[in-house]
C-alpha cells in the first residue's frame, strides 16, 4: 500500500462538547495548538507526507474558523485539479440529518467514498496529538492481514464516553474491546484512527443502515458481525488525546520537553500549516524568555517563562507571563502578570492586571477579551 | 492577448551583486536572504503587490536557479494571476543572434514584447536589490500628475554620504534640471533610489534609440535617462522620505539587517497594512531554552537558543547552544553555534557549523587598527573547526581547520 492507494477523511467535529471553552468559538479541527498550528494540521500533514492526494475534511458545527483556516489546501499542497481536498459540511438528504456521530458523518460521506478509486480509506479524528508515520501503519496492516486496523496508544485512559479500550492478542489481534469501562484507569485505548479498505466500509456503513445502528465503535468493531480481522498498531512516539482544556493545557506545556519536540516536529515529516506571513519574533532591550516555545510575530519586551506563545502575541516591558498558553494576538500589557492561563485569540490583559490560575487548574480567557 | 494594464512593473534582478562576494557565490543577489525570513526581493515585490500592481516581470541572468525556484508561481506574494501575474524573464534565443543581458536598458528592450502584450500606460522599472517599502501608487499619481516622461523616486541623503549616488538637481516644482553620477564634491543630496516610473510609449522608443547607438552601455541612469533629458523630456523626482537601503555590499547588507531591530529605522516589518511577504518553510515554533539569554534580536521558527543572543539576527533553524555567544551578528538558515563558540560582527550563510571554542568576528573596540577592521563572513556550508579563529573582516570560503586562525 502506497500513498495513492489511500484517501483519508476527516472528522474535526467529534469531540467538541469536551473541550467547550476551546470550541465555543470553532471545532476541534481549528483549535489552535503548538504556537502556530491547529490541530488539523497534524493529522493533514502525514497524510500528505505518505502520499495521499485525496482528503475529504468532515464537519458538523462551528466550522467556518475550520473552512478559513483550510481553505482551498494549498498549504498541504491539496490544491488539485485532480483529486485534492473535500469539504463536507453536514449535507441534509432525506435519512442524515447534521451529523451527530462518526457513523452519521460516513453516512454523510458515502458520496465521497462512491466517487473514491482509492482502495483504502484512513479515518481518523482531530483530538489527537502525534506525527503519526502512515507508512509503517500501512505496512502493519498488511504484514497482518487485517482488515481494519486501529491505531492505539498506551497509558491513562482519555476521559471521553466512547474511549475504545483494546486487549491485544500475540498476533496483533483485538481480542476484546471495551468502551470507557468504569473501573479502569490506564490501558490500550483507540486513537480513532482506522485503516481499512472502502470496500470494507462502504459495507459495513450500508450493515449499520439497514440494521439500525448508531455507533460505529459499539455497533460494528465491539460486535465484528463478519468475523473481522481487527488489529491493533501502536502509535510509536509522542501520542496524546485531548480529552480537557485541562489535558490541552498539559499537552501543550509538554512541548517545552525536547524529546516531545523532536517526535511531533520531525524533519522527516514537517508539520504544514497555513501561512500568517508574520515577521520573526523581536526580543527587546531587556527582554528575559526562558524554557518557551515562541511562533512568529511576536514582540517580547517583558518576561516570559514556560510558556508556549503563539503567533503575534505581545508581550510589554514589565509584564511577566509564567506557565501560559497564549493564543494569537494575545497582548499582555506592561506591568500585568499571567500565571497558569491559557488566552484564547485576541485576548488583552491591560496594565497592571493579574491574572492567575494553577497547574491543575488552568484559568481560560475567552476569545477578545480585555481584561 | 493579455487584458490590458495601467502600470507593469520590470524588476532588475540579474546583476550577481559581485561586492557581496561569497554569499552570491552561488546565487543572485536578489535571492540573498534579509531579516531573519525574507529575501532582498521579497521587498519590491511586496511592494509591487501591495500597490495594486499584479503584473511583474522579473528579468533574471545571473545564477536564477535558487531566484526562479524561489519565486516560482509568485503564490507567495499573491501573485499567482490568471492575467498577469510573475513572470521570470531570461535571455533566450532570437533569430539575430543571442546576447545576454547587457545592461539594465538592454534588458528591457529584449522583452519589448513581453510589456507590449500588456499595452501598459506606464512601466515601473525596480532594483531587486533595495530594502524599502514604497507605495508605487502614489508615485504613479505623481507621474501623472506631472505629465512626465520619468519620475525617478528621490531620497535626500546625508550629504558626506552623497558621493556615492546618482544625485539629481530639481527646481521647486520637483522637476529634474540636471544630473550628476557620483560627484567627488557634491553639490545636491538629492539621491536617485533606482526606481523609475516611464511612459511606455515615451520609454519604448528610447529605449530602441539607445539600442540603435553602438557606443552606448545601455544602462537607464548613464544612457537613456540623459537622453531623455537632453531631449526635453519632462523628467520629475519623486520625493521619499521613508527607508531605503542599497544593499549591494557586505557592510551595508549586515547593517541593513541591524537596521531591522532598530525602532527608530523606520521599516516596521510588523506593519499589517503593508506586508512584506515571503516563501515560508515548514519551521516549528522557536525554543528558548532555560539557559538562553535573548536580547535586542530578531529570531525566526525552528531556532533552538541555549546561549547568549544580542542585537543579532537569527534566520530559520538555527541553533546556538548553551555557553556560544553571538552579538551584532547575521546568522542565516539552518546554522549552528555550538557551546563556547563566540561570533561577533560577523554574517554565517546557510548551514554554516561554529564548532565549539571558536572565536569569529571582533567588537571593532577591541581592534587597535580599525581599517582592517569590518565584518567577518563564513560562506554557505562551512565549518569553523573547534577552537579555530576568524579574524574581522575576513570572507572565508573553505573549512577552517580544529584550531587554525584565519
Amino acid at each position: 500500500m502506497i500513498g495513492k492507494d489511500v484517501a483519508g477523511i476527516i472528522y474535526s467535529s467529534n469531540y467538541d462538547n469536551y473541550l467547550t471553552e476551546l470550541t465555543a468559538v470553532r471545532t476541534m479541527g481549528s483549535v489552535p495548538f503548538g504556537g502556530r498550528y491547529r490541530l488539523v494540521d497534524f493529522v493533514l500533514s502525514s497524510m500528505v507526507d505518505f502520499g495521499v492526494s485525496k482528503v475529504a475534511v468532515a464537519m458538523c458545527n462551528n466550522y467556518r474558523s475550520l473552512m478559513d483556516h483550510i481553505g482551498n489546501g494549498r498549504p498541504w499542497d491539496l490544491a488539485r485539479k485532480r483529486e485534492g481536498l473535500f469539504m463536507l459540511p453536514p449535507y441534509n438528504f432525506s435519512g442524515v440529518g447534521a451529523y451527530g456521530s462518526k457513523m452519521s458523518m460516513l453516512r454523510g460521506a458515502e458520496d465521497f467514498l462512491n466517487h473514491t478509486k482509492e482502495e483504502y480509506i484512513l479515518v481518523t479524528d482531530c483530538n489527537v496529538v502525534c506525527n503519526l508515520d502512515i507508512e509503517k501503519l500501512a505496512a502493519f496492516h498488511a504484514e497482518n492481514g487485517a482488515d481494519i486496523t486501529l491505531a492505539y496508544a498506551k497509558g491513562k485512559l482519555p476521559q471521553l464516553p466512547d474511549t475504545a479500550v483494546l486487549k491485544l492478542g500475540d498476533d496483533a489481534s483485538v481480542t476484546e474491546m471495551e468502551i470507557s469501562p468504569k473501573d479502569t484507569e490506564e490501558g490500550a485505548f483507540a486513537v480513532n484512527i482506522m485503516l481499512l479498505k472502502k470496500s470494507l466500509l462502504l459495507r459495513l456503513i450500508h450493515e449499520a443502515s439497514a440494521h439500525g445502528w448508531k455507533d460505529f465503535d459499539r455497533d460494528i468493531l465491539m460486535r465484528n458481525p463478519g468475523s473481522l480481522k481487527i488489529c491493533g498498531y501502536e502509535v510509536p512516539g509522542f501520542c496524546r488525546v485531548i480529552d480537557s482544556l485541562q489535558s490541552y493545557y498539559d499537552i501543550s506545556i509538554s512541548l517545552l520537553d525536547k524529546a516531545a519536540r523532536d517526535a511531533l516536529f520531525c524533519e522527516e515529516r514537517p508539520v504544514l500549516t497555513r501561512v500568517r506571513d508574520d515577521m520573526p519574533t523581536v526580543y527587546g532591550i531587556g527582554s528575559s524568555v526562558k524554557n518557551s516555545l515562541i511562533a512568529d510575530g511576536c514582540v517580547i519586551d517583558g518576561t516570559v517563562e514556560n510558556s508556549v506563545l503563539s503567533r503575534g502575541v505581545r508581550v510589554e516591558k514589565g509584564a511577566v507571563v509564567k506557565n501560559c498558553v497564549l493564543m494569537q494576538e494575545t497582548f499582555i500589557s506592561s506591568g500585568a502578570t499571567a500565571n497558569c492561563v491559557i488566552t484564547d485569540k485576541n485576548v488583552v490583559l491591560r496594565p497592571g492586571k493579574t491574572l492567575s490560575g494553577a497547574e491543575n487548574y488552568p484559568l481560560f480567557i475567552s476569545k477578545g477579551k480585555v481584561i | 492577448m493579455a487584458r490590458k494594464k495601467e502600470c507593469i512593473a520590470m524588476l532588475l534582478a540579474g546583476g550577481q551583486g559581485s561586492r557581496l562576494g561569497i554569499l552570491t557565490h552561488n546565487i543572485a543577489k536578489p535571492a540573498v536572504p534579509f531579516g531573519g525570513k525574507y529575501r532582498i526581493i521579497d521587498f519590491p515585490l511586496s511592494n509591487c503587490v501591495n500597490s495594486g500592481i499584479d503584473t511583474v516581470g522579473v528579468l533574471t541572468q545571473y545564477q536564477p536557479l535558487e531566484l526562479n525556484d524561489y519565486i516560482g508561481n509568485g503564490q507567495p506574494w499573491d501573485l499567482d494571476r490568471a492575467d498577469g501575474g510573475v513572470h521570470v524573464l531570461s535571455p533566450y534565443q532570437q533569430i539575430k543572434g543571442t546576447e545576454w543581458y547587457k545592461g539594465t536598458a538592454n534588458a528591457i528592450y529584449q522583452n519589448i514584447n513581453f510589456i507590449d502584450r500588456y499595452s501598459p500606460e506606464y512601466v515601473a522599472i525596480l532594483s531587486g536589490d533595495h530594502i524599502y517599502k514604497m507605495d508605487y501608487a502614489k508615485m504613479l499619481d505623481f507621474h501623472k500628475k506631472n505629465d512626465a516622461a520619468c519620475t525617478i523616486a528621490m531620497l535626500e541623503v546625508p550629504w558626506d554620504e552623497a558621493s556615492r549616488f546618482g544625485l539629481m538637481f530639481t527646481d521647486p516644482d520637483g522637476r529634474i534640471t540636471a544630473f550628476e553620477e557620483k560627484p567627488k564634491n557634491p553639490k545636491s543630496n538629492k539621491a536617485s533610489m533606482g526606481v523609475y516610473i516611464f511612459t511606455w510609449s515615451k520609454l519604448r522608443k528610447y529605449l530602441i534609440a539607445d539600442e540603435e547607438d553602438p557606443s552606448s552601455s545601455n544602462d537607464f541612469g548613464k544612457n537613456v535617462i540623459p537622453a531623455m533629458h537632453t531631449a526635453g523630456e519632462r523628467l520629475y523626482a519623486y520625493p521619499f522620505d521613508g527607508y531605503w537601503k542599497d544593499v549591494g555590499t557586505i557592510d551595508s547588507l549586515w547593517e541593513a539587517n541591524l537596521d531591522m531591530l532598530n525602532p527608530k529605522a523606520n521599516l516596521d516589518l510588523g506593519d499589517k497594512t503593508w506586508r512584506i511577504y515571503a516563501k515560508n518553510t515548514a519551521q516549528p515554533p522557536q525554543y528558548i531554552a532555560d539557559t538562553a539569554k535573548v536580547e535586542n534580536s530578531m529570531v525566526s521558527a525552528g531556532c533552538e537558543i541555549g546561549g547568549e543572543v544580542d542585537y543579532s539576527v537569527l534566520f530559520s533553524n538555527v541553533t546556538i547552544e548553551e555557553g556560544a555567544t553571538v552579538k551584532y551578528s547575521i546568522v542565516m538558515p539552518g546554522a549552528v553555534v555550538k557551546s563556547g563558540a563566540v561570533v561577533q560582527y560577523a554574517m554565517l550563510a546557510e548551514n554554516v557549523t561554529v564548532e565549539s571554542g571558536a572565536y569569529i568576528g571582533e567588537c571593532p573596540e577591541k581592534t587597535e587598527n580599525l581599517d582592517a577592521w569590518g565584518v567577518a563572513v563564513i560562506g554557505g556550508g562551512v565549518t569553523v573547526g573547534k577552537n579555530a579563529k576568524v579574524a574581522p573582516k575576513i570572507m572565508c570560503d573553505n573549512d577552517v581547520a580544529e584550531g587554525e586562525s584565519v
